[in-house]
């Protein structure tokens, strides 16, 4: 409860701006309310005396020429109902019922729904669907959102030799994207077709390995490799080390087995998911650890010695345990023959400090595959041992037991102090590799995130090195990337802390400042207990300076209270949309702060779904909502608010416009049952459809071109030159349709039998008019027919027609003026036909030039692509297509193609330097 | 990744089957509407088609425009102001005091026919600075009096013309109170031009809105006498001059069907008028006006019709011609990519 938030309530930004929009309307209706009033008010009290056919001398009050203040305030009144129209209140009702319609989307799409779990996507709220096409900043946590937090044992180097073949994620993209880039450069140029033979054969080696492996998948392991399985590994020129390799991984752990009675194998209960998989990993290899008692370890070994299986025990004298500080973990053991073994593993800058002179002979090549271990997003850890004599070690042991019994405040260092008078003169045995187990598709999805110009701040409880691990499976970090740490000591006295962080953000954001390759890319990776301090009120915005900078943001050992500060900082600090991510209790205060919260589905509980805005049952389906549903919707009501705003001025406006001609005296031109209609069906169809189901490019495209996106955090669908531009044309269009009835019809006869028009035909007229020239405007927003498209707004035209055939049918009583105004006033004059075609092009005409200037001179990047779509191009030429694929992505520092594009420059310049060699090899052929 | 695999269904055969179909019943359902693949057409403005819409409008427009231009080129219109004209010098300064006098109203005009004018011809009176938009005026009728006699006394809306001598007036209200009462004769070379008062109002109006069986009663009988009085004799549906009237106009300046001549006039024809210039618009500077009007298929004389559609057809036509020329001289190549952003401003991202 400490660190739960008030539960906020939630609009978008665009329903924020429209409520600006709203007061300028508003003041708009005050305003041509307060002219007309006081039109009324003059003219009451000027003309209306001379209006002796008004009868001036015997008046209600709200007519008295003598009394205008009156008239005029009660005036008001009338003017704000009559003038109403301006506000748009049915948008509300329309906008409510387009998001419901857009939510049941986001809920019925098949390709957000999870077939594992059976959990579709759902929007919780219908308030945020456009808020979804404007996300700048995704705050996200890490367990159980971007990672299943489980590990798979996937290489290892044992004695300078790397074993494993199977390729990780990272690998395996950059193959495939170096695949796609050569075919279109052997498509391009059709020279060097050998060339290109050969890069594909060097992605069939990389690749290859996964089509033939049969085997159901052991959870925790991915390792394949023939040389090391099935005990192969005993022809292996270093049996030894590797022996020693797999007893380091089933014995220097803090793990405990458990039984499974049903398959009769072991599984795991491990601190770290890492040892978990070390545990499967050894036995696989065939040392299988089965119990343990308080001072012994009990290990199953297959392939030693006859092929029989021995069970061996090893007492655990002491165990040094694994800290963050540390970075490194220690048993000392005593196997059955009496020897002592110190075995140790960790982080492989710690194990490299400490090996022995004699211990590093294949510390070159170990280096060497770390370093590729690393490149391809694994984590990485280093094996050393040491052998011990007996006598040395009960020396060390006496002053480790003094250490450990000892009492005081520092017990910890002297501790410490012991234990790395032991962990030194090691020998390096080897290097595991082990792939953190990312959900499904999550690389994929920050990719396309990152193209599509969002930043991702990842916000996790845990320790720095898992959460910089993390950020390196998923492509947040890579190396070559410039990390900046910002980190605290204990020791210090809060102020000089506080002098501490503010050097270390002031050198990261002069380091930046001063960094003069573009491509360069930052990386900022703190912890919670320093970010107490970065966010307290006079330091946040200097950190948050910096953090924006940055590539990408790593906060780590954050509590959720934290979380939620950090979202507050960003959201509040850069203006810009956040969206917060989580599946965990510990997440709500952050998906509750965020602009957009969307919680996982998935295993930690409901805390998070209850909290959010939006679930999903896969951080991957984020990419869908936001870069396809929240891309249609924040276009569609954008596109829906525009237009409504300027239906509704344009409408609204003749009505003032008629006022004028009527004295200010409040009539009404049109039969109130059309001035109820209007909103209720006669316009309000087509736009909802446009709120619905508007594309204005096909879901593949959105997602084949994640720029597209950036139209929304950019907001150039409402920003306030399009909003003014439509209002624009809203004035332009109730200017057009008043005048050229008022001109056409108010003197001449407009049949040929002579009748001239009444306040009922005209207000008729110039209704048609409406209908049809503010449907036909709705027709050409459009861009995306569907039959539904079609009906609605040829049924809203029908519809008016329908009603006024019906309305006229009926007894004057309820008909009044407009009995049988169609039948016997209307149709039979073609002046009403002509009119209505007049008024409707005229009123259209601007928005059609302007958008034709606009595609002609300045096309937006959907029209093109809608051009490009529209004469199947894409088909037709395919190289342009993918090309321009590959250039639509924003320029991005963090994510999968970054760092796959990294790999494929190192990896191109290693071929290129074997084709050099081959091709010398020929034009010099041996005789 | 199917959930069916075996290997995957960990806690066995029994409850991998029960788990199913609740599974499958949070399932969205499938099909093109929810997940937004119906088949759509998507138009987009390719430059052929901007040029052809535009071209389109415009050989639509222009033919309309000429042949509105020239239909109401052959109507034929005469109109007289006469409301300075028809008070005598003396009362030149104050013409409420004689409009308001007992004084003789009548007045010659001689209207000079310029062109041949073809029966119909429709005889107007036109009012200016005439409200009868106003909101007080337009309310100030009721229907179900005008229709039936039984709700004769239902006056609640024609205030203060409802009741005079604590009766009733039928037809009560400001609008019929104020009905329009000039009178016009015409005469053509000492002949009497007969014009017809039938059928100037709209039948539904004589059949459906003013009884059969309502007359006029108490009419302009109070102390302030408004407009035209009324035969009592002649029922409502047949008074057309009222009907008309009642048809409140749009605009302050409005005009509205007096009768028709139902002869042809000659070019030259000398048409003498003799008027009762009864009707008051001099406390409002209102003016009046008689016209007598051919109509066409369009009605009356209506240049503006026709020029507005030529202009808009003309600005099409410009339009259409302009981007002809944009697309010949500085063509864009449709679905260009040079065009896209990222393209066009390298790194402006």
């Amino acid at each position: 409860m400490q660190n739960s938030t008030k539960s906020p309530s939630k609009r978008s930004r665009i329903e924020k701006k429209m409520d600006y929009i709203i007061y300028v309307l508003f003041s708009l209706l005050l305003v041509i309310s307060l002219i007309s009033s006081l039109g009324f008010a003059l003219k009451t009290k000027f003309h209306m005396p001379n209006w002796w056919y008004m009868r001036p001398d015997d008046t209600e009050q709200f007519y008295n020429p003598k009394e205008p203040f009156i008239s005029g305030l009660s005036h008001l009144v009338t003017a704000l109902i009559l003038y109403g129209y301006l506000i748009p209140i049915s948008l509300y009702v329309s906008i409510e019922v387009v998001k419901v319609l857009q939510a049941s989307f986001i809920n019925q799409d098949l390709q957000m729904y999870d077939d594992d779990t059976g959990i579709p996507a759902q929007a919780r709220t219908s308030n945020l669907n456009e808020e979804l096409g404007q996300v700048d900043t995704i705050l996200s946590d890490k367990t159980g959102t971007l990672t299943c937090n489980q590990m798979d044992f996937l290489k290892c180097s044992i004695a300078g030799t790397a074993y494993g073949v199977r390729a990780s994620e990272v690998e395996r993209a950059a193959a495939q994207q170096m695949a796609n880039d050569l075919e279109q450069d052997g498509r391009q140029s059709s020279v060097s077709s050998k060339r290109s033979k050969q890069d594909i054969e060097l992605e069939t080696v990389v690749t290859s390995k996964d089509g033939k492996d049969n085997k159901p998948p052991i959870k925790f392991f991915s390792f394949e490799d023939d040389r090391m399985t099935e005990g192969n590994w005993r022809k292996e020129p270093n049996v030894d080390m590797i022996i020693l390799f797999c007893r380091i991984l089933a014995v220097c752990h803090t793990a405990i087995p458990e039984l499974n009675e049903e398959t009769g194998t072991y599984t795991y209960e491990a601190e770290s998911p890492d040892e978990g998989a070390f545990l499967v990993a050894a036995r696989e290899f065939g040392f299988e650890f089965f119990k343990r008692t308080q001072t012994s370890v009990f290990v199953r070994e297959r392939y030693i010695g006859s092929g029989q299986t021995t069970e061996r025990e090893y007492k655990i004298l002491n165990l040094l345990e694994f800290t963050s500080k540390r970075k490194r973990m220690t048993v000392i053991v005593r196997d059955e023959e009496g020897q002592i073994i110190l075995m140790c593993k960790g982080a492989d800058s710690i194990i490299f400090d400490r090996l022995a002179k004699k211990g590093k002979t294949y510390l070159e090549d170990t280096t060497k595959h770390l370093n590729i271990y690393g490149e391809a997003g694994l984590r990485t850890l280093a094996l050393a041992y040491r052998k011990l004599e007996e006598s040395e070690y009960s020396a060390w042991n006496n002053e480790f037991q003094k250490a450990k019994t000892s009492i005081g405040a520092d017990r910890d260092t002297n501790l410490e102090k012991v234990a790395e008078m032991m962990e030194k003169e090691l020998t390096l045995v080897g290097a595991t590799a082990v792939e953190d187990k990312l959900q499904k598709g999550v690389p994929q999805c920050i990719d396309k995130l990152a193209q599509a110009g969002l930043k991702l701040w990842v916000l996790t409880g845990d320790k720095m090195e898992t959460a910089i691990n993390i950020g390196f499976a998923c492509s947040l970090l890579r190396e070559g990337m410039k990390q900046i740490c910002i980190t605290t000591l204990d020791s210090e006295s809060k102020e000089a802390i506080k002098e501490n962080i503010l050097t270390q953000v002031n050198n990261g954001s002069q380091m930046i400042k001063l960094e003069k390759d573009p491509y360069a890319a930052f990386a900022l990776i703190i912890d919670g207990k320093t970010l107490a301090y970065a966010l307290e009120e006079d330091m946040k915005l200097l950190f948050l300076g910096l953090a924006v900078d940055c590539a990408s943001v790593i906060c780590c050992r954050v509590s959720p209270k934290q979380k939620a500060l950090v979202t507050r900082l960003v959201k509040e600090g850069t203006g810009k949309v956040t969206l917060g991510i989580g599946d965990g209790a510990n997440d709500v205060g952050m998906i509750q702060e965020a602009d957009i919260g969307v919680g996982i589905s998935g295993v930690e509980g409901m805390q998070a779904v209850m909290a959010s805005d939006f679930s999903v049952s896969q951080f991957r389906f984020l990419e869908r909502l936001l870069v396809v549903h929240g891309h249609w919707c924040y276009k569609r009501i954008a596109q829906m608010v525009c237009y409504f705003f300027y239906k509704n001025i344009a409408f609204g406006l003749t009505l003032f416009y008629f006022e004028a001609f009527t004295g200010f005296s409040g009539q009404s031109v049109y039969d109130d049952w059309y001035m109820i209609l209007f909103n209720v069906v006669l316009t309000s169809l087509p736009v909802i459809s446009l709120g619905v189901f508007e594309q204005d490019v096909s879901s593949d495209v959105c997602l084949e071109f994640p720029t597209l996106y950036q139209q929304g955090p950019r907001n150039l669908f409402f920003d306030w030159y399009r909003i003014l531009g439509w209002m624009g044309n809203g004035l332009y269009s109730s200017l057009v349709i008043f005048s050229l009835n008022i001109v056409i019809f108010y003197d001449q006869a407009y049949r040929v039998e002579g009748q001239t028009t009444d306040m009922s035909i005209l207000g008729t007229i110039m209704f048609t008019c409406i209908i049809c020239a503010l449907n036909f405007q709705v027709s050409l927003i459009m861009t995306h027919y569907t039959w539904m498209q079609h009906v609605l707004i040829w049924f809203s035209i029908v519809a008016w027609f329908i009603f006024l055939f019906i309305y006229g049918m009926l007894p004057p009583k309820i008909s009044h003026s407009a009995y049988q105004i169609l039948t016997e006033a209307l149709a039979s004059a073609p002046v009403y036909w002509i009119t209505t075609l007049l008024v409707t092009i005229a009123c259209t005409l601007p928005y059609l030039a302007h958008m034709s200037l606009q595609r002609c001179f300045n096309p937006m990047d959907h029209h093109v692509i809608q051009e490009i779509k529209y004469l199947k191009k894409d088909v037709s030429d395919q190289v342009m297509w993918r090309r321009e694929k590959t250039k639509a992505r924003e320029k991005t520092k963090i994510g999968f193609t970054a760092r796959v594009d990294a790999l494929i420059r190192s990896l191109r310049g290693k071929l290129n330097k074997k084709t050099h060699s081959i091709e010398s090899n020929k034009s010099y052929p041996p005789s | 990744m199917s959930s069916s695999t075996p290997s995957s269904s960990a806690g066995g055969v029994g409850s991998a089957d029960s788990a199913a179909p609740r599974r499958n019943s949070k399932r969205p359902k499938y099909s093109k509407f929810t997940q937004q693949e119906l088949p759509a057409c998507k138009p987009i403005l390719t430059p052929r088609w901007v040029i052809s819409a535009f071209m389109l409008v415009s050989i639509v427009f222009i033919p309309i425009g000429v042949v509105s231009l020239f239909a109401s080129r052959d109507v034929v219109e005469i109109i007289d102001r006469y409301e300075t004209a028809c008070v005598p010098d003396g009362y030149k300064n104050d013409k409420v005091t004689f409009i308001q006098s007992n004084l003789t109203k009548q007045c010659n005009r001689t209207l000079t026919v310029k062109k041949r004018m073809k029966k119909p011809i429709y005889v107007y009176y036109q009012l200016d600075n005439f409200y009868q938009n106003h909101r007080r005026y337009v309310k100030s009728r009721s229907d179900s009096q005008l229709k039936e006699n039984s709700s004769w006394d239902d006056v609640s809306s024609c205030k203060p013309e409802d009741m005079s001598k604590d009766q009733p007036i039928v037809p009560c209200g400001l609008i019929a109170w104020s009905l329009f009462n000039d009178t016009y004769n015409f005469s053509l070379n000492d002949q009497q031009l007969a014009v017809n008062k039938k059928g100037i109002s709209w039948k539904s109006d004589r059949d459906s809105k003013f009884g059969k069986d309502v007359f006029p009663k108490n009419f302009q009988n109070g102390s302030l006498k408004g407009g035209a009085t009324l035969n009592p004799s002649i029922p409502l549906s047949e008074q057309e001059d009222l009907i008309v009237w009642m048809r409140t106009a749009a605009l302050p300046t409005f005009r509205k069907l007096y009768g028709k001549i139902e002869q042809d006039l000659q070019p030259n024809d000398q048409i003498h008028v003799t008027l009762d210039n009864n009707y008051n618009t001099y406390s409002f500077n209102g003016k009046k006006k008689l016209v007598l009007s051919t109509t066409s298929w369009l009605g009356g004389k209506n240049d503006f019709l026709g020029i507005a559609y030529l202009t808009v057809g003309g600005l099409c036509f410009f339009l259409a011609l302009s981007f002809t020329v944009v697309y010949l001289v500085k063509p864009r190549r449709l679905g260009d990519p040079s065009y896209l952003s990222w393209n066009r401003n390298p790194g402006g991202h």
